[in-house]
């Protein structure tokens, strides 16, 4: 069977298991041996708003989601508003029967901008504002419809059963839309039982209830719609490859590379990192004692920093992680971690701002915040990882950086990441390193200086409770024990002590974690974090067509490496900037470095993730049109 | 090895104002440390933004001058990390329950193992002398362009509804007393307040040596005897919660916020509350991870031979498809 390329879609309040579903929808399919890329969208909001959840299934690696929907499944009718002309022709939709007449005024979820927007779509499409309005569109467009009553379903599993309270359950309706899904794809049901059992693992009871009705609700799908031409059977499965979340990959490579303290604030998206690190918090060590990540939960931004920086002099390995609007409160803080050469990794899960923004939506607006962050001028590094597997090994990279050089880090990730679910090749731990630079266990004379002048320009450290070890720290100007001074020849010293760090950075950081590149072109493209996963798959669809397009991914973002993108750059002839904000930050990067423009821009300020279709699109505009200086890519509900 | 008083001192040029109430404080500090014979490398000093906030390069332990407010998330975090060492907190009123005030309240919820000492001088000292949150409504101190027009925070009232286990008032011309606080305070098992009235000569003209003293400027002789200062311990007054029961607990709450209203002709001083029946912090940790005491942050093994030594692979096998 070749060339299973679909993209699957659940939508529904939140609440209302739309993530559960996904959930098992990735693992059935991860397990019988596709690759999955799965995307959540949420409102900021507990109850009621929209969600939806969108899960690509293939049988080759892909990154990224693309904008077409092949099978939906709508228990609400909001789904079908919002999304219904996703999806393509000879595509299907499994949507609950009962909904069909509810009008666009009935729910009162959907927004005015929206519904106008809408009403304006179907007044030219001449249907009414109804479920079956929309449906008859799509059907006309060459979607098959498949409704099914689901109360009904439940109605005849509570009498198969002889069990009456079943027919209330609409809290199954997710686990029933999956098992319709899955019996309309003709996938084998072994793999749905299994997922569910792991997925409702613990509570016994209602991973059984769920398997009846999920065998229920497959048999109906398999007996009743027979025929649809798109079919996931079971393939050969990949050995050591993981379904995993988001915040996983910084999440384990905290606890690979030895963080043990963390402290964190909560906020979207970045505290489902922290929480998933208490949830472990006992860690197991080889050939030692249970060791354990200590993770506070702290009464703003400004105290988790403090803590972090705190705890990092005592020589622990600490991080806090956060986004824009808890980075804004660090800033002072990070400067007094870089003019006393502490090293903390701060992982900043961005998401739209400015201010609280879209809280819940992503965007990739905090590069030039995280690189000027701080008042006055010290080193630190911004590093930016492009996807969930990647931000694994550069957490531990991150934690190595910050030791060896002892600077602030600020590791760049995204809501996008964050909310994505994907199969990759299992962690390997046994590739990474731990360096910890010029930590100092032991200190014999008691001539110790903090901040002693090296050739490197770099002290050797001590930390809290080392004999021989007493340092001062101060967010002032300090000679070399750390006490302050205004001496203006000190001051130049240290300045220049502090500052040569930068040089070191570029110097020492093995080139291909600086910048890595999938070769250059005539057209090339530019770009950081998590729009790797988008363009790479762009790239592939391009190729198919004998169109080369090249990619560098900039990972280290400041200090700039300006001379080894510059050499990238060399024989290219048409730069195209990607990126998620309005501005094109990386862009304005490349100029104030190397002094070159950006030939095309491709942005995208929506709070939704690029797919792969819209800069496959917006390449080929740009082919077609040079003056198409700018594309802006709105794609997504 | 048996330390001397002059082993917490630096060399380090003191250049708070002749006078100011400061340097009691710092010698009641060392005397502490001294006296509890705390090895030097195992005590850090961190402070705040201030005059009060230079303390820590003025004795001879590591110490962290931190940020404006933000002295108690530094020295909780290095003490969570490193439950062995002796840690001091120390900063301005201003920095405390000004700008810090939300630290001080978040603080007093967790009670991690450390001493919290404010250097209550009612005034910005290092900023020329504006309005600190000690300050009374409707005075003016002399580099106030107009009186006071906020109402003050009262520190040991607060520090008591917030959970701070052991509240206590000194006073920076006794240094003795102060030096006794001081130690109480670093053995008390939690988080220790001490508020601790300090005269600044330079900016608050109300609040002075001989305000305390409750004696006219000229009259030296009488300076020794703080006046308006009593002792709570001279009073029988048993601060104190003895027995893990609620009413007990709710009245050596309310007899300490009552005694910290006291001001004016008689200010206490000493200690005004203190339980060691509600856990600290280390201990709450150590109940969710057990090894915690003996295996903290900064005692672990985290790698060997530069290879990480985690073991995440049971993590890892549930995420396999
Ligand atoms: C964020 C920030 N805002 C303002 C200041 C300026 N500043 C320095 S010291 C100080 C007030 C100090 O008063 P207090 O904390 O009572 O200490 P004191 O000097 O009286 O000992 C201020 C506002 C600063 N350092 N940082
Ligand atoms: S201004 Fe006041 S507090 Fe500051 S050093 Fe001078 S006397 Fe002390
Ligand atoms: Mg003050």
């Amino acid at each position: 069977m070749a060339n299973v390329d679909i993209s699957w879609q659940i939508g529904g309040p939140q609440g209302s298991g739309v993530e559960t579903a996904a959930n098992i929808f990735s693992r059935v399919c991860a397990r019988a041996g596709y690759q999955v890329f799965g995307k959540r969208e949420f409102y900021s909001n507990i109850k009621g708003e929209h969600s939806y959840f969108t899960v690509r299934v293939s049988d080759k690696k892909i990154h990224s989601n693309v904008n077409d929907v092949t099978v939906m499944v709508a228990f609400d009718a909001e789904t079908i508003f919002r999304h219904a002309d996703e999806l393509v022709s000879g595509g299907a939709i499994i949507y609950d029967s009962d909904i069909e007449n509810i009008e666009t005024k009935d729910v009162h979820t959907l927004d005015a901008y929206f519904r106008s927007r809408l009403h304006k779509y179907l007044d030219t499409k001449k249907k009414n504002y109804t479920v079956s309005g929309l449906l008859d569109l799509i059907k006309e467009n060459g979607v098959n419809l498949y409704p099914v009553s689901f109360r009904g379903i439940l109605d005849g599993l509570a009498k198969d059963t002889n069990n009456p309270k079943l027919k209330g359950m609409i809290r199954m309706f997710n686990v029933l839309g999956v098992s319709i899904s899955l019996g309309l794809l003709h996938m084998s049901s072994k793999q749905l039982f299994e997922s569910i059992e792991l997925i409702f693992g613990k509570k016994q009871k209602i991973a059984e209830i769920n398997k009846q009705l999920a065998n229920y609700a497959y048999n109906y799908a398999t007996a009743k719609f027979p025929n649809f031409k798109h079919s996931l059977a079971e393939i050969s499965k990949q050995s050591d490859t993981i379904l995993i979340q988001g915040h996983q990959g910084t999440a384990f490579g905290k606890m690979i590379c030895g963080c043990r303290f963390q402290a964190y604030y909560p906020i979207t998206p970045a505290s489902d990192e922290s929480v998933f690190l208490e949830s472990h918090e006992i860690l197991e060590i080889n050939e030692d004692r249970p060791g354990s990540t200590v993770v506070i939960q702290t009464e703003d931004e400004i105290s988790a920093i403090g803590m972090t920086i705190g705890s990092a002099l005592t020589g622990t390995r600490s991080s806090t992680s956060t986004s824009g609007p808890g980075f804004s409160l660090m800033s002072e803080s990070l400067g007094w971690a870089g003019i006393n050469e502490v090293p903390v990794v701060i992982t900043l899960y961005q998401r739209s701002g400015p201010s609280t923004g879209l809280p819940t939506r992503h965007g990739q607006e905090d590069l030039m915040f995280a690189i000027n962050a701080g008042h006055g001028e010290f080193p630190k590094i911004v590093y930016a990882s492009g996807d969930i597997e990647e931000s694994f090994y550069d957490t531990s990279k991150c934690f190595n950086f910050s030791d060896i050089f002892q600077v602030p880090v600020i590791h760049m990730m995204d809501k996008f990441l964050a909310s994505s679910v994907v199969t990759c090749k299992r962690l390997d731990p046994t590739k990474l390193k731990i360096e910890r630079g010029k930590l100092l266990d032991k200190i014999d004379t008691n001539d110790y200086k903090r901040f002693a002048h090296t050739e490197d320009g770099i002290s050797p450290r001590s930390k809290l409770g080392l004999e021989n070890g007493i340092f001062w720290n101060t967010g002032d100007e300090s000679d070399e024990f750390g006490h302050i001074t205004e001496d203006p020849v000190v001051r130049l010293q240290m300045m220049d002590k502090r500052l040569s760090r930068f040089s070191q950075i570029l110097k020492d950081i093995p080139k291909e974690d600086q910048v890595v590149s999938s070769g250059t072109q005539e057209y090339t493209i530019v770009s950081w974090g998590s729009t790797k996963g988008p363009i790479l798959d762009a790239i592939d669809m391009l190729k198919k067509e004998n169109i080369n397009v090249g990619f560098l991914q900039i990972k280290l973002l400041y200090p700039f490496p300006t001379d080894l993108v510059k050499s990238f750059l060399k024989n290219v002839k048409t730069i195209i900037d990607i990126e998620a904000n309005a501005t094109g930050q990386l862009g304005l990067l490349l100029k104030q470095n190397l002094g070159r423009e950006i030939d095309h821009h491709v942005l995208k300020y929506t709070g939704r993730a690029m797919t792969c279709t819209e800069i496959y699109d917006s390449i080929k505009k740009i082919l077609a049109n040079k003056e198409q200086k700018k594309v802006i890519l709105t794609h997504g509900a | 090895m048996v330390l001397k008083l002059s082993d917490y001192k630096t060399e380090v040029h003191n250049d708070w104002c002749p006078g100011c109430g400061d340097f009691g404080i710092v010698n009641a500090i060392q005397m502490a440390l001294a006296e509890m014979n705390i090895p030097k490398h195992k005590a850090a000093i961190f402070s705040g933004i201030g005059c009060s906030g230079k303390t820590s390069h003025f004795i001879n332990t590591y110490g962290v001058h931190t940020l404006h407010g933000r002295v108690l998330t530094f020295a909780q975090g290095a003490k969570i990390a490193n439950p062995e060492m002796t840690i001091v907190a120390a900063g301005g009123d201003g920095d405390g329950l000004g700008i810090g005030a939300g630290h001080f309240v978040a603080a007093g919820r967790r009670n991690v193992d450390l001493t919290y000492i404010i250097f209550d001088n009612g005034v910005y000292g290092l900023t020329k002398g504006q309005a600190s949150p000690t300050l009374k409504l409707g005075e003016k101190t002399k580099s106030l362009p107009t009186p006071n027009t906020n109402y003050n925070v009262n520190p040991i009232g607060l520090a008591v509804a917030s959970g701070f286990t052991f509240v206590a008032r000194g006073y920076s011309y006794d240094v003795r007393h102060l030096k006794d606080l001081i130690i109480a305070a670093i053995n008390h098992k939690g988080l220790a307040f001490l508020d601790v009235l300090q005269p600044c000569p330079t900016y608050n003209d109300i609040n002075t040596r001989d305000w305390y003293a409750g004696t006219e400027p000229t009259d030296d002789s009488a300076i020794q005897t703080h006046a308006r200062l009593y002792k709570l311990e001279d009073t029988g007054y048993d601060p104190v919660v003895h027995y893990s029961e609620e009413a007990e607990l709710n009245e050596k709450l309310s007899q300490a916020l009552i005694k910290s209203l006291e001001w004016g002709d008689k200010i206490p001083l000493g200690i005004f509350y203190k339980n060691e029946i509600i856990t600290e912090y280390g201990r709450r940790l150590a109940d969710k991870i057990p090894n915690y005491l003996e295996n903290p942050p900064v005692m672990q093994k985290i790698s060997s031979n530069g290879k990480p030594i985690t073991d995440i692979s049971k993590l890892l096998d549930s995420l396999q498809v």
